[in-house]
């Protein structure tokens, strides 16, 4: 055994050599455990920092972008967005409960570090399949951790997907995405830029709970039961005072900079601020509230202990300070102040037992793997299902498998309503729309497609971004910007850190083609299946946020009599490669393409045909095809439809392929016929194709091959069944 | 007039509900802190919905041991409205201001979800604006609202005309389809032999604004018309 794995450390040898080296001595113990968590992947993205600067992150309503607590948007009259994505992966997967839910606490106390109220949260969620015992106890654990922490704090949780896949089977995915909304005026930067300043910490007590969570999450999940220490405890009703507490004293002005305690605790917080200050600071550890007796000094430094807010003031202020936090009867310390020494000075009983340069700790030596390009990319495993006989049977049981499904289970467990402003809810469209003043709304999707992504990482990534700014063109917004999530296995694994390349340069070339800004991610490695040893499929996550200015151009996917013709945007092309078809058939195929040009120009026309009235309800058509969007749209409204399978777009010829495919640039929308010949004028400005494949009408949801009825069902016992669908495997039993 | 609205700590509904008083009934409202001891000032209390002190315990029962409690209780002595909602509900039932309990949902989870309500008794300051028997609609969100009350209470209340608002089904039947939560007798909402405090587990400030509901219904303002409306004419005599 090694010194530092002796130590319990994750350090690698050439950087302990590096730190060494640097320091012209050898580092103590507290000082390696410091490095060790401000060292992790977790913390330092030191193996994903260079390829990210590929990513676009300028833009017109961008004020901030990657790298700080949290992406800020410019929404016109002194308002501003906050965005910010955070996933807790390793924690959920051995605590559920607890993991999911200090994975909201987390993502919410980077809204408010930079001075911003959370207004909604959306989620993610990847599990393996559900008839095993363990991803159900998994999946009813996430949900209720997330509810019960996102319900307490009162933040609405409003949307999001859920999917499930066998790669997840040990290692589900928690992403969380949380949206605020501030005033210019007060946005908070994580910095320490006035040597004098007081460190205030408030909030939580330290304890023993997130003892190297960071470096936990920066390998695999090798030991179960050992780990579940690594995982914080959540408290929600103190972060509910938190956040009051924390609006309170930015209100008073006296606040020069705030920092929330996240991965790697109060170790990153103080040299990231006082590493983007261009300062120092010294802390006693004397002064920290503790919750449990003889914590050494180095777990009491990287303690991720929820909860915890590191406050930099105003020197002669702490009283004001001190006062907003009293009220809420929240503890609080000054812990050190701000210094000019370019060091992150500790200091305990007397004596000093770190010190630290602080470019040092924040700027860990960039990682570069070797990458080839996998195997199974070059080998040709397609192949066709036999046409199914029962089509009935078949359709439906496309339509009701767990990650097409309704998730009114899931959400209905949401209050996605607290703060009445969530207008377009959960089921009523692939994306939420929240209210942000009178008139102004935003949208916001979150969306992953690992099954395109595994075959196909290029166009696989680039549809993912593609899809989720198709639902923001849905409701009839405007997309302003997107953050990233990429969760792979150990980037160590040359084919891994190939498709994480490949899925980079997807993303940024397709942003920046659509003049789409990224303003934050997270990048997430060391995801594998602990039974196979095999890594997940590439799961990038992408969550695009929009602008509606003016209620009348909200739409939903629900369908009325009002606007009786139903239109079919876009080509549908026989990719099914990647489908949820072929995962429940077994089958393979090539992956959707994505034509940037196409993609760009149907979401214009969609997003222009809303905004001059031509549009009832708009539905993109991806996951399940457009049998999927369709009956999406049926059950919303509470009405059938009649549609000629015949009328579509397509080179297809069967009937399963052409109802499946799950090509891009597609959206189901309704119109009046009185709008047709307006719409041919703009979509053929446009050069993109549509044709009308049905009406509205009646209680069944049909489809017709010319004269031929191939399917119908009722649609109350469509929805009947297709909202049971989780229910009955969640609650019937274990 | 001024109403108030409670804060306690892990209140969340708080600014929600001093919306729809200040921008749509355009009323004089104040937040008023739990440790506060004088409601005198006030002429009508809102406690709206959240997770004071994070529903530990049991929600709403520490709550009800904040200093506002005793000035809330000498309020209603003077019959002057007060309304709980949610987990206001909840404290003016664990303070004894309300009759009755509030226990975890039959189904054992946390329900958000829009339902339809039967307005049972309208001959009340919370109600008068609705039609006797009207269908009204509203979101529930809470983990705690199966309403219960032995029988011989759920006699006294119906034969006091206590109970305001029924969970219904669709169609205006006190089925079990239609009770979300498992209540006794599908109870939504109740008064005190009075009459001048409501509690009630759906959130009418939620069901305020047409842009909110998914069938465009305001009903949820309703209650507070009802509620101003009232006092309005008593203000005046």
């Amino acid at each position: 055994m090694s010194k530092l794995e002796s130590l319990n450390l994750s350090l690698t040898n050439s950087e302990l050599e590096y730190i060494e080296t640097y320091l012209n001595r050898q580092a103590n113990f507290v000082e390696l455990s410091m490095m060790d968590a401000q060292w992790s992947e977790h913390c330092s993205y030191k193996s994903s920092k260079s390829l990210l600067t590929l990513l676009p992150t300028k833009g017109k309503r961008v004020l901030l972008g990657p790298g700080y607590e949290a992406g800020v948007l410019d929404v016109d009259n002194g308002q501003i967005l906050t965005l910010h994505i955070e996933s807790h992966n390793h924690p959920s997967a051995i605590d559920p409960y607890g993991g999911a839910a200090t994975g909201v606490g987390g993502v919410l106390r980077d809204i408010l570090a930079i001075g911003t109220r959370p207004l909604a949260i959306l989620d993610s969620l990847r599990f393996g399949k559900l008839d095993n015992p363990n991803n159900k106890w998994l999946l009813r654990n996430v949900v209720r951790g997330i509810a019960d922490y996102g319900n307490c704090v009162g933040i609405p949780t409003v949307g999001g997907e859920v999917a499930f896949d066998d790669c997840f089977e040990t290692n589900c995915l928690v992403d969380v995405v949380c949206v605020g909304i501030g005033k210019r005026k007060n946005l908070v930067f994580s910095e320490a830029k006035n040597p004098g300043d007081v460190l205030i910490l408030l909030g939580g007590k330290t304890g023993r709970d997130g003892i190297h969570g960071s470096s936990f999450a920066s390998k695999g999940l090798d030991n179960v039961d050992s780990d579940r220490s690594a995982v914080q405890i959540p408290d929600p009703f103190t972060k509910k005072l938190i956040i009051e507490a924390t609006l309170d004293a930015l209100s008073t002005g006296f606040i020069s900079g705030l920092k929330d305690l996240g991965g790697g605790g109060l170790a990153c917080a103080l040299s990231e601020v006082s590493d983007k200050g261009n300062t120092g600071v010294e802390v006693d550890l004397n002064r920290i509230l503790l919750r449990e007796s003889n914590m050494d000094a180095s777990e009491v430094l990287i303690s991720e202990s929820q909860e915890r807010m590191l406050f930099i003031v105003k020197n002669g202020h702490e009283i004001e300070i001190s006062n907003a936090f009293a009220k809420y009867d929240l503890p609080y310390s000054i812990i050190g102040k701000v210094t000019n020494t370019k060091r992150v000075v500790v200091k305990h009983n007397g004596n000093v037992i770190a010190d630290l340069p602080t470019d040092l700790i924040a700027n860990a030596p960039l990682l570069n793997w070797p990458k080839t390009k996998p195997l199974y990319l070059d080998s040709d495993s397609s192949s066709k299902p036999d046409l199914p006989s029962d089509i009935k049977e078949t359709i439906l049981r496309v339509l009701s498998s767990p990650t097409l499904a309704s998730k009114s289970w899931i959400f209905k467990q949401y209050d996605h309503e607290v703060g009445t402003n969530t207008v377009v809810k959960p089921g009523e469209s692939g994306a939420s729309v929240l209210r942000i003043s009178k008139e102004k709304f935003i949208a916001i999707s979150v969306d992953g497609n690992p099954s395109h992504c595994f075959l196909d990482p290029y166009n696989g990534a680039a549809g993912v971004v593609a899809e989720s700014m198709r639902n923001i063109i849905s409701v009839g917004a405007e997309p302003i910007a997107m953050l990233d999530h990429l969760q792979f296995g150990n980037p160590s694994n040359p084919e891994v850190f190939w498709t994480f390349n490949e899925t980079i340069k997807a993303i940024s070339d397709f942003c920046s083609y659509a003049d789409l800004p990224c303003v934050g991610g997270k990048v997430s490695f060391y995801n594998e299946n602990v039974k196979t040893n095999k890594p997940i499929k590439p799961t990038p996550v992408i969550s695009v946020v929009g602008l509606i200015k003016g209620s009348n151009n909200i739409r939903t996917r629900k369908i009325n009599e009002l606007y009786p013709l139903i239109i079919l945007i876009g080509e549908t092309f026989d990719e099914l490669g990647g489908s949820e078809y072929y995962s429940i058939m077994n089958c393979s195929g090539s992956v959707p393409k994505l034509n940037f040009e196409i993609e760009k120009n149907t979401q214009k026309l969609v997003h222009d045909a809303i905004k001059v009235g031509l549009l009832g309800a708009v539905n993109d058509c991806s996951k399940g095809g457009m049998m999927n969007s369709l009956s999406q749209m049926c059950m919303a409204g509470n009405v059938g439809v009649t549609v000629d399978m015949s009328k579509i777009l397509t080179s297809c010829k069967r009937w399963d392929d052409i109802l499946f495919s799950e090509s891009h640039s597609r959206f189901i929308a309704t119109i009046k016929s009185e709008n047709y010949t307006n719409l041919l004028n703009i979509s053929r400005n446009y050069n993109i194709s549509f044709s009308v494949i049905g009406s509205v009408g009646g209680d069944e949801l049909r489809i017709l091959n010319n004269d031929d009825l191939i399917f119908s069902s009722d649609v109350n016992y469509l929805s009947d069944f297709v909202y049971s669908s989780i229910s009955k495997i969640m609650d019937d039993g274990i | 007039m001024n109403v108030a609205i409670i804060q306690f700590p892990g209140t969340n509904c708080d600014i929600d509900t001093h919306r729809v008083f200040s921008n749509l009934l355009k009323v004089d409202v104040s937040f008023v802190w739990h440790k506060e001891n004088d409601l005198t000032n006030f002429d009508a209390v809102v406690l709206p919905g959240g997770f004071s002190y994070g529903d530990r315990l049991r929600a709403g029962v520490i709550a009800a041991h904040s200093p506002v409690i005793q000035a809330l209780k000498n309020f209603s002595l003077k019959r002057k409205p007060i309304i709980g909602i949610c987990n206001g509900f909840q404290i003016l039932v664990e303070s004894e201001l309300l009759p009755g309990a509030l226990l975890k949902n039959s189904n054992q989870k946390f329900v958000c979800k829009w339902v339809t309500l039967k307005v049972e008794n309208n001959n009340n300051i919370f109600t008068n604006y609705f039609k006797s028997n009207s269908l009204i609609r509203m979101p529930i969100a809470h983990n705690e609202g199966r309403y219960y009350v032995d029988n011989e209470k759920l006699d006294e209340l119906e034969r006091n005309n206590q109970i305001i608002l029924r969970y219904v089904n669709s169609i205006g039947n006190t089925s079990i389809q239609g009770n979300p939560n498992g209540s006794v007798s599908n109870i939504a909402a109740v008064s005190n032999v009075e009459g001048n405090v409501l509690g009630l587990m759906p959130h009418p400030e939620r069901a305020s604004e047409a842009i909110l509901s998914p069938d465009s219904s305001t009903d949820g303002i309703g209650l507070f018309y009802s509620m101003i409306h009232s006092l309005e004419v008593l203000l005046k005599k």
